[in-house]
C-alpha cells in the first residue's frame, strides 16, 4: 500500500528519501496528468510544506530560487531586468491554475523537452542544487538533465533550488514562445536570449537557448561565440548557427518548421535584445 | 489499491471540514466523492480544462491537480461558496445577463477563475479577464458572453424582468435553466449516481485492428474481491450492436473476437469503486493479435486492402448521388473553369463533459440517467441491447455538458444497462478522458475534389463534386453524411447543372459520426473557394458575384427543390458588404508597408437544411395545467447548451397566451415527455419549437372552447382557477373541478409537427429539407509569414435565423459555432493514439477568438414557430471557408488542407516563394 508523506522540515524529507525511493510531488501538475484513469498508489514524497524551499534570495553573486517557489511567486517577484526573459516564459506556462501550483524546479525536474523554464534557466547559466541527507551538490542545469525526462537527480536527493549567477551590469534578457493557441499550450519552439551590453554599442556577453528542438535545450555557443565583442546592430543568426538543435516531427510541427521557426524566434529574440529598455 | 486515509482538516467554503481521505487523491476527487459537492466539474483530469477550477487561499488552482493532502489548513472556495443565502452574487448575475452558460459544464471553473481576478482587481480590462480565463476551456460559447459578463461585473443592473404575455418570443431572456448552471446545483452525467452505486470501468482494445481472446478470469476475480462481474460479449441478452440506421446496428457493445479502431470497447469490469479503479491494465486477460489496420481513405479504397467489415469487401459503406440538368453542357457554356482538392482530418467534438451516467434496475424495467442528445433513441436502442421492449426502458436525460453532434450515439448507456440488468444494483460511469476521445465518434476526414464554372458575367453555369468522407470502422451516422453532403455541395447557390457523389469509406480508425453540420462544413470549404476562384477569373468583387448568384425566393436548389419563401442570403451579404469593403481596402494599404504581418478578409456563405435528410422526423410536445395551476411544458427537445428548454417556454408561453415566467418545464424523460426526436440537425427550434406553438395553441383553443371566449380573449392562470377575459366578459375555469387526465394535470394541450420533405429519387431529386438557414461570414486575419501563424482578428457573421426566438441564444449559437470554425480551420486534428487528451489535441481558448459582430436577419420562415429555423450548426459552416479566403488575401495562397497549422502554412509559403509567386 502506498504511503504519502508530507514533511515540514527539509531534513525530515531527506531522511525520507534516503529511506528508499519516492515520487516527489511539488505542485503536482505535471504529476497527475501523468496519471489520469490510473490508480495512484505509489510512495509519494510531498514537499509542499517544506516552506523553507520558498522564495526567491539574493546574495551577493547569485539568486537562488527556492524549490517550491511557483511561477506566480517568480512573476510578482520584484526582479531585475535580466529576469525579464524568464518571467516572461512564467506567464506562459499553462494557465494561471498551473502557474499558480506548478514550481520552477518541477519543471526542470520533470525534464520535459518542452519545458519553458529550461531555455531561459540554461542561458542564466542556472546551477541546480541537490541535496541528500549525507550530501549536498551542485550541477549545472546543463548537466542536470541528460535527455527526455531524465536527470543526474539520485533516488535519494531532492532538488532544494536554483542558483543563478548574476550576470554582468545592465543584463537583459527576452523569451518567445511559439505555439499554435493562445493560451495553455505545449511550445513549438522557444529562444530565451541573455545580452549584457558593452562599451559602444558592442556585446559584451550574449547567450541564447532553444527549447523544444532537441531532446533538452540547447545553448547555441556558436552563435554566442561569434556575436560576443561585435556591434550590436550587426547581430545576425545564421542557420548554420542552430547545428547543436536536432528538431523532430511530432504532432506540433515538423522537424523542417522548427528549424525554420527557430532561425526566425532567435533572430527576434536578438533584435529584442539590441533594443535598450 | 488505495492508501490508507488520513484526516485532513481545512476550511471549505468558509466553513470547517474534517475529511477522512487518501491525502494523495486529487482535490477534486475528495469534493466531489467523499464530500458530495459536485459543482466542481472534471473535464479532464489533467489540469487541460480547467473546469475543476477552485480557489486554494484565494487563487485560482485545478482541483485534479492538488493532492487532497495539500489543503490540510488552508482555505478552499467552489462554485456552492460563490451564492450567499441562495441568491446569485454579482458575477453570477452577469453570467445570467449575458447568458455566458450555455451548457454550464465550464461554467463553475469560468466563476472561479474570474472570482479570483476580480478579488484582486475589481475593474479589469478585457487583457486581463483573458488572461485570468486563459485556463478554462469552453466548447460552447466561444468565450464572447463570459468575457463581457465579467467585464459588466463592476457596472450595477437592474435586473432582468421578465416579459409579459405575448411578448416572449424575441426577447432577450435569460436561461430559464440558468441558475442551476450557475451555482453548482445542476446535475450533469457524473453528478446523478447514487453514492452506493457500482462503477463500471470499460477496457478498450490498444490496436486498431486485430483478434483476441478473453482468458480465465477467476484469478482477476480472485485478485480483486470489490470486482463482482466482468461482462463481455456473451453476456449482452439481446443485440450485441447498435448503430443510429434501425438496419445498421454494426457496432458491437462489446467486441466478439476481433476489434476494429482502436478505443472500441471490449470488456466491463462492474464492482465497488475503489477495487475496480485499481485493477490494473496489465491483469485484465486479454490477449491481443494485431493485424494490419486500415488507416485513412487512401488505404481503404486501394485494390488490396483488407476489408474493415467483412460484408463490405470494397470497405464502401454507402454512396450518395445527385444528378441536375446536364453538366458536361454547362461546363461547355462557361467562360471560366476553376477547380480544387481539399482534405481535412478527424475532429473531436471536445464537450467539455466526457460521456457518463448511471442505470438502476426497477423491476422489469431499465432506468438510464444520462448526458444524451437523443433519449428516444437511446431507449429504443438500449431496449434491443437487453432484447426488452422499449417500453421497459426510461431514459431520463441528465443535463448535458456539450453535444456537438457526439451524444447522439449511445456511449454508456448499453453498458450501464446491461451492467445494471444483470447486477440488479446502480451502476454508474463516467469515461476518462483519453478514453472519451478514443471511442466516441469523430467528424468525417473528407478529401474532396470540385470544379465549377461561370459565363463572362459571372453566372454560374456548372458545378461538379466528388467527396470521399471516412467514416471509420462502424457505420453511425456515415449515410447521413453522403446524403447530405451532395444536397448541400453547390453551396447556397443558384446552379443549373449539377453532379455530385459521395462515398462513405470504412477504416480502422475511429467512427465519424454527426458533428456540427453532418459533413456541409468540409464540402463548404471546396465551395466557398471555388466562388473566389471564379469571382477572380471573372473579375468581380467575391461578394459581388456572391449575391449575383446567391440562392432566393422561387429559384430551384440542386435537388429541384423551388424554395418558397425565408431565402436571407442576399440580405446577410449586403449586411456584411460594408464591413467587408472598409477591411479589404485596410488590408491592401497596411501589406504595402508590412512585410512580416500580413492581413487579410475573406467571405464564407453557407445554407443548411435543418432537420433530417428526406425522412420523417416528428416532434410532439405537450404542455399541461395541474389542479393547483401550474403549467408544465413536457419538453422531449433535450436542452444540450443550446437553450432548448428556454426557447420551448417563450414560444409555448406566447402560443398560449401567458407570460414565459410562469411555464414550468420538464424535459425529455421518456416516461414524461413525447419523442421530439433528436438534438441535432439544427432541428429543435423549428420542429420542435413548431410543436411547442402547436400544443401552446391546442390548450389555449380548449380553455377558450370551455369559456366560450373569442380568438382575443385574455387568459390568467390563477392558484386554482384559470381566469379568461374577452372584452368586458369574464370566465372562470375552477380547475378543482376538472378531471385529472394525466400525472396530475387537468387540462392538456398538445402539438406534433414533421417538416414536410420527399424521398430523394435516383438523381438526388426531391424535397430534402422543410427549410434552410442561410448566412455570410467575413474574417480579418493576420499572418505572420516568417512563422506561419494565423491570428483572426475580427469577424462579421450575418444569419438569417428566420426569426429570433431569442436574440442571446442566437448570438451564443453563432459565437461559439465560430469557435469551432476556428479550430476546424486552424488548430484541430484528431490522431488516433496521438492526441487523445486536451493538450495534444488543442481547441480554441479564450485569446483565439476574433471579435465578433453579430447581424441577425430575420427572413420569416412560415412553416417555423413565428417564423423560426435553426441556427446551431449554420453558425460553423462559414467560418473555416472566411478565414482561408482571409489567408488567400494576405498570402496569396490556397491552403486546401485544414488545419491549416503554423507547419503546414510555413511550408506552402516558402514553396510559394521558391516558385516566385507573389500572389
Ligand atoms: C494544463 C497544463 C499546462 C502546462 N503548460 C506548460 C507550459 O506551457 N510550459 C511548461 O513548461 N510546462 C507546462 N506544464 C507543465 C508543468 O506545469 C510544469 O512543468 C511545472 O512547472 C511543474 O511543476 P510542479 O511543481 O507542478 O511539478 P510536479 O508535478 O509536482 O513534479 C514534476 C516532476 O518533478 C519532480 N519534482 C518536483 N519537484 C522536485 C524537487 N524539488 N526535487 C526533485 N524532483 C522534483 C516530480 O517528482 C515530478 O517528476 C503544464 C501543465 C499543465 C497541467
Ligand atoms: S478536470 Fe481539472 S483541468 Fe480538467
Ligand atoms: S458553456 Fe462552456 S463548455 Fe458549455
Amino acid at each position: 500500500m502506498g504511503s504519502y508523506l508530507r514533511p515540514t522540515a527539509l531534513g525530515q524529507a531527506l531522511e525520507a528519501l534516503g529511506e528508499g525511493p519516492r515520487t516527489i510531488v511539488a505542485g503536482g501538475t505535471d504529476h497527475y496528468p501523468a496519471r489520469v484513469g490510473r490508480q495512484i498508489d505509489e510512495d509519494v514524497l510531498d514537499i509542499s510544506a517544506l516552506r523553507e524551499l520558498r522564495g526567491i534570495a539574493d546574495t551577493r553573486k547569485q539568486v537562488r530560487i527556492g524549490a517550491l517557489t511557483t511561477w506566480s511567486d517568480l512573476v510578482r517577484a520584484p526582479l531585475p531586468a535580466w529576469f525579464d526573459g524568464l518571467k516572461q516564459a512564467a506567464r506562459e506556462v499553462g494557465g494561471l491554475q498551473v502557474q499558480n501550483a506548478g514550481t520552477l524546479c518541477g519543471n526542470v525536474c520533470n525534464a520535459s523537452p518542452a519545458a519553458d523554464g529550461v531555455p531561459s534557466l540554461l542561458a542564466l547559466d542556472a546551477r541546480v542544487e541537490l541535496s541528500a541527507r549525507d550530501r549536498v551538490r551542485e550541477l549545472p542545469l546543463s548537466e542536470f538533465i541528460t535527455g527526455n525526462r531524465r536527470t543526474q537527480r539520485g533516488h535519494d536527493e531532492l532538488v532544494t533550488a536554483l542558483i543563478l549567477p548574476k550576470p554582468g551590469k545592465g543584463a537583459r534578457s527576452t523569451f518567445l514562445k511559439l505555439g499554435a493557441r493562445k493560451y495553455m499550450v505545449i511550445s513549438i519552439v522557444m529562444v530565451a536570449g541573455v545580452l549584457v551590453p558593452g562599451r559602444g554599442g558592442k556585446i559584451a556577453d550574449l547567450r541564447v537557448a532553444v527549447g523544444a528542438c532537441s531532446e533538452v535545450a540547447q545553448r547555441l555557443s556558436a552563435l554566442e561565440a561569434d556575436l560576443t565583442g561585435r556591434p550590436m546592430a550587426a547581430a545576425l543568426a545564421k542557420p548554420e548557427h542552430l547545428a547543436p538543435l536536432g528538431p523532430i516531427d511530432d504532432i506540433r510541427g515538423t522537424a523542417a518548421y522548427r528549424r525554420d521557426a527557430a532561425l526566425t524566434l532567435v533572430r527576434r529574440a536578438l533584435a529584442r535584445l539590441m533594443i535598450a529598455p | 489499491m488505495k492508501r490508507e486515509s488520513r484526516t485532513v482538516e481545512f476550511a471549505l467554503n468558509g466553513a470547517a471540514v474534517s475529511a477522512a481521505v487518501d491525502p494523495g487523491s486529487r482535490l477534486s476527487e475528495v469534493l466531489r466523492e467523499d464530500l458530495g459537492l459536485k459543482g466542481t466539474k472534471v473535464g479532464c483530469e489533467a489540469g487541460d480544462c480547467g473546469a475543476c477550477t477552485v480557489l486554494l487561499d484565494g487563487e485560482q488552482v485545478c482541483a485534479c491537480m492538488v493532492p487532497a493532502g495539500q489543503v490540510a489548513g488552508r482555505d478552499v472556495t467552489t462554485v456552492e461558496g460563490l451564492t450567499a443565502k441562495g441568491a446569485l452574487n454579482a458575477l453570477q448575475q452577469a453570467f445570467h445577463r449575458h447568458g455566458a452558460a450555455q451548457c454550464g459544464i465550464c461554467t463553475p471553473g469560468m466563476l472561479m477563475a474570474a472570482s479570483d481576478l476580480l478579488r484582486r482587481n475589481a475593474k479589469p480590462n478585457r487583457r486581463a479577464v483573458m488572461d485570468a480565463l486563459g485556463g478554462v476551456l469552453c466548447r460552447c460559447t466561444g468565450y464572447r458572453k463570459i468575457v463581457e459578463a465579467v467585464l459588466d461585473v463592476a457596472k450595477a443592473q437592474a435586473p432582468p424582468v421578465d416579459p409579459p404575455a405575448g411578448a416572449a418570443v424575441g426577447a432577450r431572456l435569460a436561461k430559464v435553466d440558468g441558475e442551476g448552471k450557475l451555482t453548482g446545483v445542476e446535475a450533469f452525467g457524473d453528478d446523478v449516481a447514487p453514492r452506493d452505486a457500482l462503477l463500471l470501468r470499460v477496457a478498450r482494445a490498444p490496436h486498431a485492428r486485430a483478434r483476441f481472446v478473453i482468458g480465465a478470469l477467476d484469478r482477476l476475480y480472485a485478485d480483486h474481491p470489490g470486482l463482482l462481474r466482468v461482462l463481455t460479449a456473451d453476456d449482452v441478452p439481446g443485440n450485441n450492436g447498435f448503430g443510429i440506421y434501425p438496419h445498421i446496428k454494426d457496432q458491437p457493445v462489446l467486441a466478439e473476437d476481433r476489434v476494429r479502431y482502436r478505443g472500441e470497447a471490449v470488456l466491463a469490469l462492474v464492482g465497488e469503486a475503489a477495487a475496480i479503479r485499481a485493477i490494473p491494465e496489465e491483469e485484465i486477460p486479454i490477449v491481443w493479435r494485431p493485424q494490419e489496420a486500415v488507416a485513412g481513405i487512401e488505404s481503404a479504397l486501394a485494390p488490396d486492402a483488407p476489408a474493415v467489415q467483412e460484408d463490405k469487401p470494397d470497405n464502401v459503406l454507402t454512396r450518395g448521388r445527385l444528378v441536375k440538368g446536364d453538366v458536361d453542357a454547362g461546363f461547355a457554356a462557361a467562360d471560366h473553369v476553376v477547380e480544387g482538392a481539399w482534405q481535412t482530418g478527424f475532429v473531436e467534438h471536445a464537450y467539455i463533459e466526457p460521456e457518463a451516467g448511471f442505470a438502476r434496475r426497477v423491476g422489469d424495467r431499465i432506468e438510464v440517467t444520462v448526458t444524451t442528445q437523443a433519449p428516444y433513441m437511446d431507449r429504443d436502442e438500449t431496449a434491443q441491447v437487453l432484447g426488452i421492449a422499449p417500453e421497459q426502458v426510461r431514459i431520463v436525460p441528465s443535463a448535458c455538458g456539450g453535444g456537438f453532434g457526439g451524444k447522439l450515439d449511445v456511449s454508456v448507456q448499453p453498458l450501464l444497462a446491461l451492467a445494471a440488468w444483470l447486477t440488479g444494483r446502480p451502476v454508474r460511469c463516467a469515461y476518462t478522458r483519453p478514453e472519451s476521445m478514443a471511442s466516441s465518434t469523430k467528424r468525417h476526414p473528407a478529401r474532396i475534389t470540385a470544379r465549377a464554372g461561370c459565363t463572362g458575367e459571372g453566372e454560374i453555369t456548372a458545378f461538379r463534386f466528388h467527396g470521399d468522407f471516412n467514416t471509420g470502422a462502424y457505420a453511425s451516422w456515415g449515410p447521413t453524411v453522403a446524403d447530405r453532403v451532395p444536397v448541400h455541395c453547390t453551396g447556397p447557390y443558384f446552379v443549373p447543372n449539377v453532379a455530385a457523389s459521395s462515398t462513405a469509406v470504412l477504416t480502422n480508425e475511429p467512427p465519424a459520426g454527426a458533428f456540427r453540420g453532418f459533413g456541409v462544413p468540409q464540402a463548404a470549404l471546396a465551395h466557398e473557394a471555388l466562388m473566389d476562384m471564379m469571382a477572380e477569373q471573372a473579375g468581380i468583387d467575391p461578394i459581388e458575384f456572391r449575391i449575383k448568384n446567391a440562392l432566393a425566393a422561387g429559384l430551384e436548389t440542386a435537388t429541384g427543390q423551388r424554395l418558397e419563401a425565408s431565402v436571407g442570403l442576399v440580405d446577410c451579404l449586403e449586411k456584411v458588404q460594408p464591413y467587408w469593403e472598409d477591411w479589404r481596402t485596410a488590408a491592401v494599404m497596411r501589406n504595402a508597408v508590412k512585410k512580416t504581418v500580413k492581413r487579410g478578409v475573406g467571405v464564407g456563405c453557407m445554407w443548411y437544411g435543418c432537420g433530417n435528410t428526406s425522412i420523417s422526423n416528428p416532434s410532439t410536445m405537450t404542455v399541461g395545467v395541474s389542479r393547483d395551476g401550474r403549467v408544465t411544458l413536457y419538453n422531449g427537445a433535450v436542452d444540450i447548451g443550446q437553450g432548448a428548454n428556454t426557447v420551448m417556454i417563450q414560444i409555448c408561453a406566447d402560443a398560449l397566451g401567458v407570460p414565459a415566467g410562469i411555464v414550468g418545464y420538464i424535459m425529455g424523460d421518456t416516461d414524461r415527455t413525447a419523442d421530439a426526436g433528436k438534438s441535432s440537425a439544427s432541428r429543435q427550434t423549428f420542429v420542435s419549437g413548431k410543436a411547442a406553438e402547436l400544443a401552446g395553441a391546442d390548450l389555449r383553443a380548449q380553455i377558450l372552447r370551455l369559456t366560450n371566449a373569442g380568438p382575443k380573449a385574455i387568459i390568467e392562470i390563477g392558484k386554482r382557477r384559470i381566469t379568461v377575459r374577452d372584452g368586458a366578459d369574464r370566465h372562470e375555469i375552477d380547475l378543482a373541478a376538472l378531471p385529472e387526465l394525466e400525472a396530475g394535470d387537468v387540462l392538456r394541450g398538445s402539438g406534433t409537427f414533421d417538416p414536410p420533405t420527399t424521398k430523394l429519387d435516383e438523381n438526388g431529386q426531391g424535397v430534402p429539407y422543410g427549410t434552410y438557414g442561410f448566412a455570410a461570414q467575413i474574417a480579418e486575419v493576420e499572418v505572420d509569414v516568417d512563422l506561419g501563424t494565423v491570428k483572426v482578428r475580427r469577424m462579421v457573421a450575418a444569419h438569417d435565423v428566420g426569426r429570433a426566438i431569442n436574440p442571446v441564444q442566437v448570438e451564443g449559437q453563432i459565437h461559439g459555432g465560430i469557435a469551432q470554425g476556428l479550430g476546424l480551420a486552424l488548430m484541430e486534428e484528431y490522431l488516433p493514439g496521438r492526441t487523445e487528451n486536451l493538450h495534444d489535441y488543442l481547441i480554441p481558448t479564450v485569446g483565439d477568438i476574433p471579435e465578433i459582430e453579430v447581424i441577425i436577419v430575420e427572413d420569416p420562415e412560415p412553416l417555423g414557430p413565428y417564423g423560426a429555423k435553426g441556427i446551431g450548426e449554420p453558425a460553423l459552416i462559414p467560418t473555416a471557408p472566411a478565414i482561408l479566403g482571409a489567408i488567400y488575401q494576405a498570402t496569396g495562397l490556397r491552403m486546401t488542407r485544414l488545419p491549416v497549422t503554423p507547419d503546414r502554412l510555413r511550408a506552402a509559403i516558402l514553396a510559394h516563394e521558391k516558385d516566385g509567386g507573389n500572389g
